[in-house]
């Protein structure tokens, strides 16, 4: 006889894991979950609605850490509480339906920011937010939506609003932003409330198939585990105690009105990338290997605003064009406003494991406090390159001091504010790195390359700087 | 089990005899079962009568296959 046969779509048939398993198709959860009720809706949808193939599903952390082991669709497992920023990312990049799959610790707790911020902005992401009153993967503490006098592990009075604070309730705050299109909570508790929460989780993939913005479903949802009730006698608490701090019902609902959004199509192509990251005007790269060539570790410093961090750029591009190994790392923040600011370069013929420079060969100091602050870090036989204008200096042992009149020799040259550019010239000059002329050229041709007008007055800067270590310094 | 009515079929490796579906089930047609399953759980059964094919244990069921309903096409 011919059937009509129910059963779950859109799941897939096994979900192997490590090992075999005595039950290769059965879930990980607990027995009388709510998460498999809910799984089994949401997958239901997207298959109803031919979604599969262009749905992209967020795993949180939390017992449903797993879902990419049951949704067929695309997958993608997010740290704690960030599915709303990777649901972003994801929905802006592509053409393609989002639903991001929380609990009450991930959303409410330590997602609570990315998922409002998300909210507001009306992203294009169904969530669907399991809210059981705790912790379920980690034991039965309290969540935020554990209700007033609930006894959690971490609150085994019951919580106490003096203490503890109130309920969170979700649905309310998220309808107090203007961009949510859809929100709604619901229940899978008994059959009633589940057949409406099936409708409603429908009506939430509806709108990421016409394109129309931000639905949130509230689902509340059993953990007989954790609460340590049965399965039925949790349900009947869901009807009883937990509606009552969580209302449900619609909270917002625009689905009529809202029109499907259209963001800029984002640009990805090769050209659109070159462009952006001015690949024109990198250097080409030369492919040999000098086994001669020795590492520089150099460290530049000096005030915010002295040209410490674009020196250090500048020595970048210069070591690229001459075809080496090389990382730039800044190190600024607090120092910013009136301390020091520097950055570390490496060049090497080799890769390089880190970026950070403990012991440079090379310092360059504008200023007394950087002097003072690394020069006992300085390699012996090492040099330190200091501005002139710090005075007398009394440097450590074995290491080469070069006192370079930077921003005289910048004023000098015709261009006040090239102090930096001196300095790049004089760590030529000194052969300090081993790069040649040309490279330094065509790092000054990068650097400048959005000012074509600057680069001969810096060319100029460079050569002077050149000529006076030729006559200057023995 | 006559196959011309509405019956549930229930995969007993994968139910966990969380209940329910015994719960939900508008004609009380499902029970507890008491053999032991190799996992150790005692799967819910089907008494054999009395199915209308509403699919209330399949949407309660938290198991994605550990339950479907079949109804005869007349």
């Amino acid at each position: 006889m011919e059937e009509k046969i129910i059963r779950t779509q859109g799941i897939y048939a096994e979900f192997p894991r490590k090992g075999p398993s005595a039950a290769p198709s059965a879930t990980h959860y607990c027995p009388g979950c709510g998460h498999g009720i809910i799984h089994k809706l949401i997958a239901e949808a997207l298959a109803d609605y031919g979604l599969q193939d262009r749905a992209v599903v967020i795993s949180p952390v939390g017992c449903a850490v797993f879902a990419y082991y049951y949704f067929d669709a695309g997958n993608i497992q997010v740290a704690h509480g960030r599915a709303p920023a990777v649901a972003t990312g994801v929905s802006r990049a592509q053409d393609c339906v989002v639903v991001s799959y929380q609990g009450d610790g991930d959303l409410a707790s330590i997602g609570l920011n990315e998922t409002l911020q998300a909210a507001n902005r009306g992203e294009k992401i169904a969530v669907f937010f399991v809210n059981n009153t705790v912790y379920g993967m980690t034991g039965g503490q309290m969540a935020p939506t554990t209700l007033i006098g609930e006894k959690t592990v971490t609150c085994p009075d019951g919580r106490d609003p003096l203490t503890q604070g109130y309920p969170t309730h979700m649905c309310e705050l998220i309808s107090t932003l203007k961009a949510p299109v859809f929100v709604e909570r619901v229940a899978v508790s008994d059959i009633k409330n589940i057949r409406n929460a099936r409708r409603v989780i429908r009506k939430a993939i509806e709108i990421q198939k016409e394109g129309k913005g931000y639905a949130f479903v509230e689902i509340l949802s059993p953990c007989p585990t954790n609460l340590g009730k049965s399965s039925v006698a949790n349900n009947e608490w869901i009807n009883t105690e937990m509606v009552k701090e969580f209302p449900l019902g619609n909270y917002r609902d625009n689905t009529a009105t809202a029109e499907p959004i259209v963001r800029a199509k984002s640009d990805f192509t090769t050209e659109s990338l070159e462009k952006l990251f001015d690949i024109a005007n990198i250097p080409a790269t030369i492919e040999h290997k000098d086994p001669n060539f020795k590492e520089s570790q150099v460290k530049i410093s000096g005030f915010g605003g002295q040209g410490v961090l674009s020196l250090g750029t500048m020595l970048t591009q210069a070591a690229q064009a001459a075809g080496k190994q090389v990382t730039w790392y800044p190190s600024y923040g607090p120092e910013q406003r009136g301390g020091t600011s520097n950055c570390s370069v490496i060049i090497s013929e080799d890769r390089i494991g880190s970026p950070v420079v403990y012991h440079p060969d090379l310092l360059v100091a504008m200023n007394r406090p950087s002097l003072e602050k690394f020069q006992n870090d300085v390699k012996p036989g090492g040099t330190i390159m200091y501005d002139a204008i710090i005075g007398d200096v009394k440097l450590p042992e074995g290491v080469r001091g070069v006192a370079v009149p930077a921003q005289e020799l910048a004023i000098q040259a015709g261009n006040p504010k090239g102090a930096n550019t001196i300095m790049f010239g004089v760590i030529l000059g000194l052969g300090l790195t081993g790069l040649p002329d040309t490279a330094f050229q065509s790092a000054l041709a990068a650097s400048f390359a959005k000012k074509p007008k600057l680069i001969p007055m810096n060319l100029e800067v460079l050569a002077f700087a050149q000529k006076w270590v030729k006559e200057n310094v023995k | 089990m006559d196959k011309t009515t509405p019956y549930p079929k229930i995969n007993a490796l994968e139910c966990k005899s969380c209940g329910r579906c015994v719960d939900a089930c508008p004609k009380q047609c499902l029970e507890i079962g008491n053999e032991l399953n190799v996992r150790g759980y005692r799967p819910v059964v089907y008494k054999g009568e009395g199915c209308i094919g509403c699919a209330s244990c399949f949407y309660t069921c938290p198991e994605p296959h550990a339950l479907e309903i079949h109804i005869p096409k007349k």
